[in-house]
């Protein structure tokens, strides 16, 4: 049997919009499921593991293991002025993998890099063309540390 | 389902055409259908294939006015999109409906012009099939994704980068060498004895990705006419049947749980095999998505051709090749023959019906030729995927 249509039901707790908010406060906004209790990140209208569908808002810690990195030489359109840059997977602490950009020198960046931990360290901010629906925010991760 | 049948096929030059996008589908189409020897008014829908038009031209709803080009009357005509998938997902939506009895003969195929864009502008247009909110403001190119992918699947397997890019390079050289002797090609006669070390030392792009291990923008288009498999032997003697087909959806990349295993290929492979009721041992040549030499690899991987890790070492020691345990891209793949995203997936069904009535070009063929043979078509970072399991002879 139907429910019928709650009108009023917010069904989208955490949107893109609160996502890069976050990381432009220097925050990584998650999802935390009642159900199978594990955080999606970024933001789904469903558990990312179990597509449960009762979520909270949660605070990650940014902390996690950098997954893989490439250096990108030859760019889009609208990002000549970033070259070369390092877009990157990193795996947080609490489960979830998130794309973002790395901040470590080009020439320096080289296969050893992979399954170092980094930790948030600020945001980077596309202005946007005609065709991104205005600017566009990701994470920006740096080496902790502790990896000398 | 009834079985259907591939009975006319058309291919147009890859590579920059002065043609417009609709007219290089229309050529590409009166191909296929003088192939088949039927008539335009013989066409009770069409299915194309188209990325990027709204781009490239400035025309969305190309299929409408596809439809119109060839004076096809108020016909259903549809755009598919599945970024560089687009064709495949044509055809085999195609295929389910005549499969389904809806209509008996049809056009699919695909079409794309995209070197008018130029790099920097085409670069961000396929970069758009990538998740735009996540991987958008990270500055993600198509060559960034594999890039990426390349070096997990050197930390997976342990091997050495420089080492894993020396076997990439190899997928390289086996495609352009067959991508020269394909007078359809982009690069034809170019680059057919290239060396491990040119594409090693080529420019880089992301890396460790080289201008040599990606394939280039193009111009292009290919069409096929199906029919019901009944009637197919009316129109040929050597129809192609297909046997099977299967389609994937991939998500973010960083929902996927390893990018050198994406769920949406192996899905999809499987599903190919299931509604084909062959193996991978049964398949005697493949058209796989090599966009990028890394690809080539976790295609072979995913589809079930080679063991994980296994598809770098079994390509540098040449089992993809002419003779081989699997021949692989004998058309010279993407990355020889030229990438015209909305076609590659009917130049791919194309290069295998070739092989299977025994006309590909020479150094191109393999003997016997092949009973079985199967495509895989990626679109986007491993959003779309779309196999067909090709056969001459119904199952």
């Amino acid at each position: 049997m139907g429910k019928g249509i709650e009108m009023d039901k917010e069904y989208l707790v955490l949107t893109y919009a609160d996502y890069e908010g976050g990381i432009r406060d220097g925050k990584l906004l998650g999802l935390r499921c009642a159900a199978c209790k594990k955080i999606t990140c970024h933001p789904m209208p469903v558990c990312q593991w179990c597509s449960g569908r009762t979520l909270e808002r949660t605070e990650l810690s940014g902390e996690g293991e950098l997954v893989t990195f490439t250096v990108i030489r030859i760019p889009s359109e609208g990002f000549e002025d970033d070259v070369p840059y390092i877009p990157c997977l990193v795996k947080t602490k609490e489960g979830p993998s998130v794309v973002g950009r790395l901040d470590y020198d080009t020439e320096r960046a080289t296969q050893e890099l992979l399954g170092k931990q980094v930790k948030l360290s600020g945001a980077y901010t596309y202005k946007g063309d005609k065709f991104s629906g205005g600017p566009r925010t990701c994470p920006v991760f740096s080496l902790e540390l502790s990896n000398g | 389902m009834r079985d259907v049948a591939i009975i006319g096929i058309g291919h147009t030059k890859f590579g920059r055409a002065a043609k417009t996008s609709i007219e290089l589908f229309s050529e590409a189409a009166l191909q296929a259908i003088d192939d088949a020897g039927v008539e335009l008014k013989d066409i009770e829908a069409l299915f194309q294939g188209a990325a990027l038009p709204g781009f490239e031209e400035g025309q969305v709803m190309p299929a409408g006015f596809s439809a119109a080009d060839l004076n096809l009357g108020p016909i259903p005509a549809t755009r598919y999109e599945g970024a560089c998938a687009s064709a495949s997902v044509a055809i085999r939506d195609a295929a389910l409906w005549v499969g389904a009895g809806e209509y008996d003969m049809v056009l699919a195929g695909g079409t794309e012009k995209a070197v008018i864009m130029g790099v920097p502008f085409a670069t961000r247009t396929f970069a758009m099939a990538c998740h735009a909110p996540t991987e958008g403001p990270a500055g993600l190119t198509f060559p960034g994704v594999f890039a990426m992918a390349a070096r997990l699947y050197a930390r997976n397997y342990d091997l050495p980068l420089d080492a894993l890019r020396e076997k990439m390079a190899s997928v390289s050289v086996k495609n352009h060498r067959h991508g020269a002797l394909n007078p359809l090609a982009q690069f034809y006669n170019k680059m057919g004895d290239l060396k491990v070390e040119d594409v090693v030392n080529s420019k880089m792009v992301a890396d460790p990705l080289t201008l040599l291990d990606c394939c280039p923008f193009s111009d292009g288009a290919s069409t096929l006419v199906l029919c019901a498999a009944e009637d197919a032997r009316k129109y040929t003697d050597e129809p192609v049947y297909i046997l099977g087909t299967g389609q994937g959806s991939g998500g973010p990349l960083s929902k996927m749980e390893d990018l050198t295993k994406p769920d949406s290929r192996i899905s999809s492979a499987k599903t190919a095999f299931e509604r084909a009721g062959l193996s991978p041992k049964d398949i005697d040549i493949l058209e796989v998505h090599d966009c990028f030499t890394i690809a080539e690899l976790i295609a072979l991987e995913c589809m079930g051709f080679f063991e994980w890790g296994e598809a770098a070492d079994a390509t540098a020691e040449g089992q993809t090749e002419l003779g081989g345990r699997i021949p692989v891209n004998m058309s010279g793949g993407l990355i020889g023959k030229g990438h015209p995203i909305g076609a590659t997936g009917a130049s791919q069904v194309y290069w295998i019906v070739k092989q299977m009535r025994g006309e590909a070009p020479k150094g191109n063929q393999i003997n016997p030729f092949p009973e079985y043979g199967m495509t895989d078509t990626l679109g986007g970072d491993f959003g779309t995927l779309c196999h067909i399991i090709l056969g001459r002879s119904k199952k």
